[in-house]
């Protein structure tokens, strides 16, 4: 047993109702390190976390803690064991103070005789000083809530951390966590977890992005299916050979580049003038031609998706005008901008996206039936022919398209998302983050789609965080900061460019 | 034989079936039907008679279940309904040209009209609370319960009105072809909305926003309009139940009509499978229950039970519905069964 | 500037109950000379005693995001149980008391349970319950049995004078006192309270956090149920006797009292102190209204409702500025 090795799982295996999530997946992960657990969706690696923590038992295999046999049956259970999770979402509480949600469980006591009273004095202390390792000095009698994600992440930690006090073990996993975060965050975030690891942390650290990966990461995990691909140094393991590992194929690096020669853009189709809302985004000028993909750059918190919203009537503007074709509009809703010829795939899928228990034909021809109105209705024959037609266009991955959405994969959510606005024929397609969370595979299978529809004379308007994507697909970049829009670049700009002008923004 | 079990209207069906066999079985004439004075007689038809206000009550409250939302004002609108008709109709009996006839204060079509906006109303009121304002559907209409009862109260001064007026009576007490005019009303509605539901995409709508209505509105689905809508007929619908209800008792309560009638709605959405999450629902699973509970009512009389017994029962049955509805019971029940055959076999090895 | 601002910014929905509360009584006190009395303020607590504990039950119950609709039929059966036991069987009231309270708790406890381990909607599980509470009441006795036991009427009439002014206060309003303490101090000092606000705030992340969120769920209904049992004997001192009629629909008025008293029904929010001015708002507008005397007794349920509609209105404001 190597005496590093502060967690190992040997055969770990874990079934749901028929489908092997993980197979015999052996794991091993060292103290003083930064491992990175690294697949596509439905590869396991949220299974595998969820093992790890207690959530589920594993139904074969085995794990184990410094040597010993453990089996959490709780998150709560393995957080005694040592094992501390920081998820994506914030997984704490939004209505306690900063301060409550550090010690939530693991109250100060104060009084011989009121061992049942919480020492608030004492717990406003401890909390400055655990967040002051993180280099982080707030309030911490506000409510979290009144913080950015950014903020309420390292407080997530900071708990972490604090459970973690009178244990030997140390496991620090982190499940995407920078998802939600800008640049400055996230390597705000790494110093932090650098310190840790210093200090002698055994973290395991789950993301996909990979440059985020390659920087902070000593080793990397892979596995494909629910199994076990291998275990590698980071230098062992260049790009090239990790998208390999977890594709199985290798995927052309060309694949997707914009070939803005071929871009012959159309005439305008929306125009905004000063479009703006007040405290989300500042008067915005911005032109969607037919047959363009126009991309738009920015950090979190830049007013991309602000943007979005105004255009498509999700949200009411204050000051500027919209016009489509020329003619001026106002959209008070949705159904308005629908009812023009604009469609949006959201940028929360499962909150804004999917109607979870409806089936795929139900969810592709839902905003076509919300166009045509309620006494037009579609037969479920009609529903059926323009769902099977989008299943075998965008090659959706579904036992039938009368399956709730819900048991879909992610990626495979994200393509029925997109199949209901393409029913409904749009002229203009508002795509904010149409590539998060899914597999590289099945990034660029949409990728091409996009393009292939912008040939084809739709107007697109992309938006997303990975700006190596904005930079490839795009024929035109609008680049934003700080809710205002600092500019547009032409689509062969460099990623370089682009940060360039952000920053000269200031 | 699996999809049977499966069928959403397999257990509601089962326990009514299950519930009129232990009727027949306590009560040898329960299914003994008479032709007498012009129209069918029997046990039967009384809970078909009795069901009618509280399956349109629960028709009503189905759609808005569905959308997620609640509405536990019905009980406060059937009393309006029936303080209103009551008040306008009043009645008296009067000698014209010789001849004993009834005569109401306003028409009566024109009293149940109004019976009918001023239900629609307050389910509008109600609607454009949830959906304009924003509030929390229990709130909303917690709001209408509390008031509504008290503007019941104060129309019919805390007195029962009676109502004088013979051909009002037709609604509750009234016989078409033989069967009670008001399972014909309870029909009708059932049909109306089935096809509503069924030819349009107003089913489609109300799913999908039941189930997510962010989604649903990015969709291009008019969320507000249709939760509105929705609220609006369900206080129609309990108009509806409140004209049938004061007709059947010749008269108005403001104190006691429509008593807990939302739970009863409640309980028969629930028990017809509609889930209280919102989503998927089931109109004939409502009337189901509606039925249910009518039976459940007269099975307890029959069996010779004291009838307080009724809410007891009524807690048990909701509790077993719940217990089955919920999977988190059903996987639990399935390992109580699986582990002694495991510790079986574990054993013969 | 921005700091005071933002923490207040929990207080506001406490700070308009108690706007509302002073504004009441103020207005009661201009418009009717002998409103402005010790005594009529503490006959407000004395004759909503009940409703104030079941208040504070519910409170909890809410601030978890769930709701109890039994509390009205728990008090009637706690009524009936006691004059059964008491009239009937001749038990001491010093048996009997207990002896409700355990019943009420039990069935809190069981409503909790069903709640959690199968995770049954609280709504419709507590809805059953309120139907099996009025229906075992029935089952003890349809009429109502009066209480003449000696000492449920000493405890009944026993006024403590206060001062020497004369104002005095009953049995039950102490006991709604200690219970509103005894609630504030669950709420901010033990870790049962402050589990209450988070499974409030976020269910999934009390669970991931930690916290015993499927003890503190059974916990929080078993209080309620408690507190309903409690209400219910001090109910019984209150009328006198045990019937299947008593506090229907209280459940509603505590529902309003909790919501006026500034709890958000979403769960995670609010503060006990302010379900005891809720109670004492609806009291001042029974008394207004008894005080005016042209207003039939309708009205109350009527103001309630035009109130309950203002508060929840405000804190529709409140939520989407947040």
């Amino acid at each position: 047993m190597n005496p590093d090795v502060v967690l190992e799982a040997r055969g770990l295996t874990r079934r749901f109702t028929g489908v092997l999530a993980l197979s015999g997946v052996d794991f091993r992960l060292r103290a003083g390190e930064v491992h990175a657990l690294m697949g596509q969706n439905g590869a396991g690696k949220s299974t595998l976390i969820k093992v790890l923590t207690g959530v589920y038992p594993a139904d074969a295999g085995e794990l184990r803690l410094a040597g010993k046999a453990i089996h959490p049956t709780s998150p709560a259970a393995a957080q005694r064991l040592g094992i501390s999770t920081v998820y994506q979402e914030v997984n704490l509480c939004p209505n306690l103070s900063v301060a409550e949600n550090i010690f939530a469980g693991r109250y100060p006591r104060k009084g011989a005789a009121g061992l049942w009273r919480i020492d608030w004095a004492r717990m406003q202390t401890d909390a400055r000083a655990l967040l002051a390792r993180l280099n982080l000095d707030i309030d911490v009698t506000r409510l979290l809530a009144s913080y950015p994600v950014a903020v309420q992440q390292m407080v997530a930690i900071a708990r972490a951390l604090n459970s973690q006090t009178s244990v030997e073990a140390k496991v620090l996993i982190l499940d995407e966590p920078t998802s939600s975060l800008d640049e400055q965050e996230v390597e705000r975030l790494f110093a932090v977890l650098r310190q840790l690891r210093d200090d002698g942390m055994a973290i395991l650290f789950v993301t996909h992005f990979f440059e985020q990966m390659y920087a902070i990461s000593d080793r990397i995990t892979v596995l494909r299916n629910g199994e076990l691909v291998g275990e590698y140094l980071k230098a062992d393991l260049p790009p090239a050979a990790l998208i390999t590992a977890m594709v199985g194929r290798e995927l052309s690096a060309a694949a997707g580049r914009n070939d803005s020669a071929a871009a012959a853009a159309g005439e305008v189709l929306l125009q905004a003038r000063g479009l703006g809302r007040r405290g989300q985004l500042n008067p915005v000028d911005v032109d969607l031609r037919r047959g363009e993909v126009v991309g738009v750059g920015g950090l979190l918190g830049s007013g991309r998706t602000e943007l979005a919203r105004l255009l498509f009537g999700l949200d009411r503007s204050d000051s500027g005008e919209l016009s489509v074709a020329g003619e001026r509009v106002r959209f008070d809703n949705p159904a308005s901008a629908i009812r023009h010829g604009l469609g949006m795939c959201p940028e929360e899928r499962k909150h804004d996206g999917i109607v979870a228990e409806l089936s795929v034909r139900e969810n592709i021809a839902l905003a076509l039936q919300a166009r045509l109105g309620v006494w037009n209705c579609l037969t479920p024959a009609r529903q059926k022919e323009i769902a099977d037609r989008f299943v075998k266009s965008l090659g959706i991955k579904t036992a039938d398209i009368d399956t709730p959405i819900a048991l879909l994969s992610g990626g495979n959510q994200q393509k029925v998302v997109l199949a209901r606005w393409l029913a409904t024929e749009p002229q203009l397609l508002i795509l904010d983050e149409p590539t998060r969370g899914i597999d590289v595979a099945a990034k660029q299978e949409i990728m091409n789609e996009i393009l292939a529809l912008a040939r084809g004379g739709l107007a697109v308007l992309f938006i997303s965080s990975e700006m190596d994507e904005v930079v490839r697909v795009s024929d035109r970049i609008v680049v934003m900061r700080d809710r205002s829009k600092v500019g547009e670049l032409p689509g062969n700009s460099s990623e370089q460019a682009v940060y360039h002008l952000i920053a000269a923004g200031a | 034989m699996k999809g049977l079990l499966h069928h959403r209207l397999f257990w509601p069906f089962a326990t009514l079936v299950l519930l009129l066999a232990v009727n027949a079985i306590f009560n040898p004439g329960f299914w003994h039907l008479q032709w007498r004075d012009g129209h069918l007689y029997g046990s039967v038809i009384d809970i078909l008679n009795r069901a009618a206000p509280l399956a349109l009550v629960a028709l009503g409250m189905t759609l808005v279940i569905a959308t997620r939302g609640i509405d536990i004002s019905v009980g406060a609108v059937v009393a309006i309904a029936a303080a209103v008709a009551a008040l306008m109709i009043g009645g008296e009996l009067v000698v014209k040209d010789g001849v004993q006839t009834h005569v109401s204060r306003f028409p009566m079509s024109l009293a149940i009209t109004t019976a009918l906006l001023v239900a629609a109303g307050c389910g509008l009121w109600n609607g454009l609370l949830v959906a304009k304002v924003g509030m929390q559907p229990i709130i909303a209409t917690l709001i209408l319960m509390v008031a509504g009862r008290g503007i019941a109260q104060l129309m019919t001064g805390g007195q029962i009105i009676t109502v004088y007026y013979a051909p009002f009576f037709f609604l509750g007490n009234g016989f078409l072809l033989g069967l009670p005019f008001a399972v014909f009303i309870a029909a009708a509605v059932w049909g109306a909305l089935h096809l509503l539901m069924t030819r349009t995409a107003l089913g489609l709508f109300i799913q999908a926003i039941g189930i997510n209505p962010a989604a649903a509105r990015l969709a291009g689905l008019q969320e507000r309009l249709i939760t509105i809508c929705v609220y609006t007929f369900c206080g129609f619908a309990a108009g509806v139940a409140g004209l049938v209800v004061s007709s059947n008792v010749k008269s108005a309560d403001g104190n006691n009509a429509g008593m807990l009638m939302e739970l009863d709605a409640i309980l028969a959405v629930t028990l017809g499978g509609t889930l209280l999450t919102g989503g998927r629902f089931s109109l004939a699973g409502s009337v189901l229950g509606a039925l249910i509970i009518q039976t459940l009512t007269s099975t307890i009389y029959s069996i010779g039970v004291p009838p307080e017994i009724n809410m007891v029962v009524k807690a048990a049955v909701v509790f077993v519905v719940m217990l089955m509805q919920s999977a988190e019971f059903r996987a639990a029940v399935r390992g109580w069964v699986v582990r002694p055959a495991a510790g079986a076999a574990g054993a013969a090895r | 500037m921005t700091a005071a601002v933002r923490l207040d910014s929990r207080y506001v929905p406490l700070i308009g109950t108690i706007a509302v509360f002073l504004l009441t009584a103020g207005y009661g006190s201009v418009a009717y000379t002998s409103f402005f009395s010790a005594q009529v303020f503490l006959n407000l607590l004395i004759d909503n005693a009940f409703l104030c504990i079941v208040g504070v039950g519910m409170t909890f119950v809410i601030l978890s995001g769930g709701i109890d609709l039994s509390v009205g039929s728990v008090i009637a059966l706690t009524t009936m149980v006691s004059a059964a036991l008491v009239e009937h069987h001749h038990w001491s009231a010093w048996l009997a008391i207990p002896l409700v309270l355990a019943i009420g708790t039990a069935f809190g406890a069981l409503m909790g349970w069903l709640i959690q381990r199968f995770r049954l909607q609280p709504f419709i599980v507590t809805l059953a319950g309120m139907f099996l509470a009025r229906g075992l009441c029935y089952l003890i006795s349809i009429d109502s049995i009066s209480i003449t036991d000696a000492t449920y009427t000493a405890i009944s009439q026993a006024r403590i004078a206060l001062w020497s002014g004369g104002a005095s206060i009953t049995v039950g309003a102490l006991i709604a006192l200690a219970t509103i303490a005894i609630g504030i101090w669950l709420a901010h000092t033990t870790e049962f309270g402050r589990t209450v606000y988070a499974i409030g705030g976020n269910e999934a992340s009390a669970l991931l956090m930690g916290l015993p969120v499927a003890r503190t769920t059974v916990l929080v209904y078993t209080f309620s149920g408690f507190c309903s049992a409690l209400a219910g004997v001090v109910f019984t001192f209150y009328m006198l006797s045990g019937y299947g009629l008593h506090a229907v629909g209280l459940e509603l008025d505590a529902i309003a009292a909790v919501v006026i008293g500034g709890t958000l029904l979403s769960g995670g929010v609010g503060y006990v102190a302010g379900t005891l001015f809720g109670v004492l708002i609806l009291g001042i507008i029974q008394t207004l209204i008894a005080f005016d005397g042209s207003l039939s007794s309708w009205w109350t349920r009527i103001v309630i409702g035009a109130l309950l509609f203002v508060f929840c209105l405000l804190q529709r404001g409140f939520e989407s500025r947040r």
